[in-house]
């Protein structure tokens, strides 16, 4: 029986012998053996690792993932480094305020582009020309991409890696856990929105870091709610149906990190390329965000670090 | 799954097919998918919807028929019926998993082969539209979408995109998308396009506004409309209602009624 794509036996079972796919399979495998030691050096000196997931799209994780490295990247001695694998819909330049920004060599590799001192991006954002550029590629080509990621940007000496993701559970999701399986992964925070069409996806994801055996720090479930500025009622404009990402953390023993409401000035910062933390330090999304960003350095810190890893 | 080989295309009785598309995740495509075959419906058409989103299929759902399987007859698989009189059926992955949770952990290629087997084998019969509804982005099921149904003539895509500029930055993307691969854009939406509080009236932009209708402008293609964020909508999908029928006084309703409108003027008898 099909050992699963996704297994580190695929294309090389028994099973496999006579599959249509089995050449493909094989070739999407985990790193060689030379390979995984290349990304194992190059990410010796990154402390944390952090995926930001979801099953669902345009739930915000690039919001997400562009506050947590601004977050942690407040404190001056902390070196922050936000690496955006969606390949085809690269939000994280825009976001950060790096629209328009490329990438340069040097000798040690690819470097980041910096939007502080600590903090620096990577993206496919900063290899297209034109804002219309679109990256049709298949599978197999965005692999390689993301491996070169890894393997040639020159990083340096990094507290905090974020990992920010394009929705689903296919290759970008199987290549990144598997190129990281040479280093050590704290875990993925997963986003959510409240209503049950977004909770179906998720909690597709989450069977999927279980079926990779990737640690879930938690969930934040984001839009959860908006009050009107004018009236200040509150509208469910995403509806928790089904409980919310609450109930499906109970439901799945998970911890819910925390819930963001709806806030008009996150979308208008994400747009200019503003830390919406640091532009509107008095929202409720605010404190929110800035709880939840807390949580994870706390579980991060509770992680051994890549350096006292025996491997 | 066997592939069938049928006398007749599966695609030989279907009118018009057209693409929901968007390089943005979460601007309501299904949602878009959903509401224009209610809407066409209503106007006497068969429809069928394909969702093509393997890995987060959310068709199912919005017709409250998750819990249907799939059949097999002579010429292929047997689409999903959303309502006693057939007048809409579905096709969704949604509908061959064991277990809804389940995880859909494949790679391009896996997923290529199921895509080109949703393409030929559904047994749709006689459709007046066939919409079909994707993931985000520009990747494989989208280059197999377009190249299995290439000899089927699709009519065109519409794109879907939310108001802010971090959405409108991937459509344009999805734009180029169409034009190299020869799909004609049948027009833009702008979703989530303002929320009216249902207190007090007063509208405020969520997602910011007129980043949809700008794009359209700038590409030169037909802006289809503005929809606004409606929590009856929201509601109406989670619990797989028939919006346009239940709810034709809600904010949204206008707006996806005008957007049907569009496209039966646009493949009436008389258009060309």
């Amino acid at each position: 029986d099909c050992p699963g794509t996704g297994s580190a036996q695929a294309g090389s079972a028994t099973a496999c012998q006579g599959c249509p796919n089995q050449r493909l399979c094989a070739a999407g495998a985990a790193p060689d053996p030379a390979e995984a030691a290349e990304l194992r050096a190059r990410l010796r000196s990154v402390k944390h690792t952090v995926l930001v997931l979801s099953g669902k799209g345009g739930v915000g994780k690039s919001t997400f993932s562009a506050l947590l490295a601004r977050g942690l990247a407040a404190r001056d001695d902390k070196q922050v480094a936000l690496l955006d694998i969606d390949i085809c819909g690269p939000s994280v330049p825009r976001m950060m305020g790096l629209e328009g920004e490329q990438v340069h060599q040097s000798g040690s590799g690819w470097s980041p582009v910096y939007v502080e001192e600590n903090l620096g991006v990577m993206s496919v954002g900063f290899l297209l020309s034109s804002p219309d550029d679109a990256v049709i590629w298949r599978g197999p080509k965005k692999n390689g991409l993301i491996k070169q990621f890894l393997r040639d940007v020159d990083w340096g000496e990094v507290d905090y890696l974020i990992i920010d993701t394009p929705p689903g559970t296919s290759d970008e999701h199987l290549s990144i856990v598997q190129y990281l399986s040479a280093a050590h992964v704290d875990g993925a925070v997963i986003i959510t929105t409240p209503q049950e069409v977004s909770l179906q996806d998720v909690r597709k994801e989450i069977n999927f870091c279980r079926k990779v055996k990737l640690p879930i720090i938690g969930v934040v479930e984001n839009m959860s709610g908006f009050i009107c500025p004018k009236c200040k009622n509150e509208s469910q404009i995403f509806p928790p149906t089904t409980g919310g990402a609450e109930k499906m953390c109970q439901n799945l023993n998970i911890s819910l990190l925390g819930k963001v409401p709806l806030d008009p000035q996150i979308g208008k910062s994400c747009d200019k390329g503003q830390s919406f933390l640091a532009e509107v330090p008095e929202s409720p999304a605010t404190s929110s965000y800035r709880s939840i960003i807390q949580r994870i350095q706390e579980y991060c810190d509770l992680q051994h670090s890549q350096e006292e890893k025996i491997i | 799954l066997p592939l069938c080989s049928a006398e007749r295309s599966n695609l030989a009785g279907v009118q018009h097919v057209l693409l929901v598309l968007s390089g943005k995740g979460g601007v309501g495509k299904s949602t878009v998918a959903t509401e224009l075959a209610l809407a066409l419906r209503v106007a006497g058409k068969r429809v069928g919807i394909l969702d093509v989103d393997l890995c987060g299929p959310s068709i199912p759902r919005m017709f409250r028929v998750q819990e249907s399987a799939v059949h097999q007859c002579d010429s292929g698989w047997v689409p999903v019926f959303a309502h006693q009189d057939k007048t809409i059926s579905l096709m969704s992955i949604g509908f061959l998993l064991e277990k809804p949770d389940d995880a859909v952990v494949w790679r391009g290629p896996k997923k290529n082969a199921l895509i080109k087997q949703f393409v030929s084998d559904v047994a749709w019969g006689e459709l007046d539209f066939l919409i079909v509804d994707t993931p985000p982005g520009t990747s494989d099921e989208h280059i197999s979408t377009v190249e299995a149904l290439r000899p089927h003539k699709p009519l065109g895509a519409i794109l879907v995109t939310t108001p802010q500029a971090v959405s409108v930055g991937d459509v344009r993307r999805e734009l180029t998308f169409c034009k190299k691969t020869g799909l004609r854009v049948l027009g833009i939406i702008e979703n989530m396009s303002g929320f009216v509080c249902p207190h007090c009236s007063e509208c405020t932009n969520i997602f910011s506004k007129g980043g949809g209708e700008e794009l359209a402008k700038h590409a030169g293609v037909p802006f289809l409309g503005s929809v606004p964020l409606d929590p009856q909508l929201s509601q109406s999908l989670e619990d797989g209602r028939d919006f346009i029928q239940e709810f034709p006084k809600s904010s949204a309703f206008p707006a996806l009624a005008h957007i049907a409108q569009q496209i039966l003027d646009g493949t009436s008898p008389q258009s060309s």
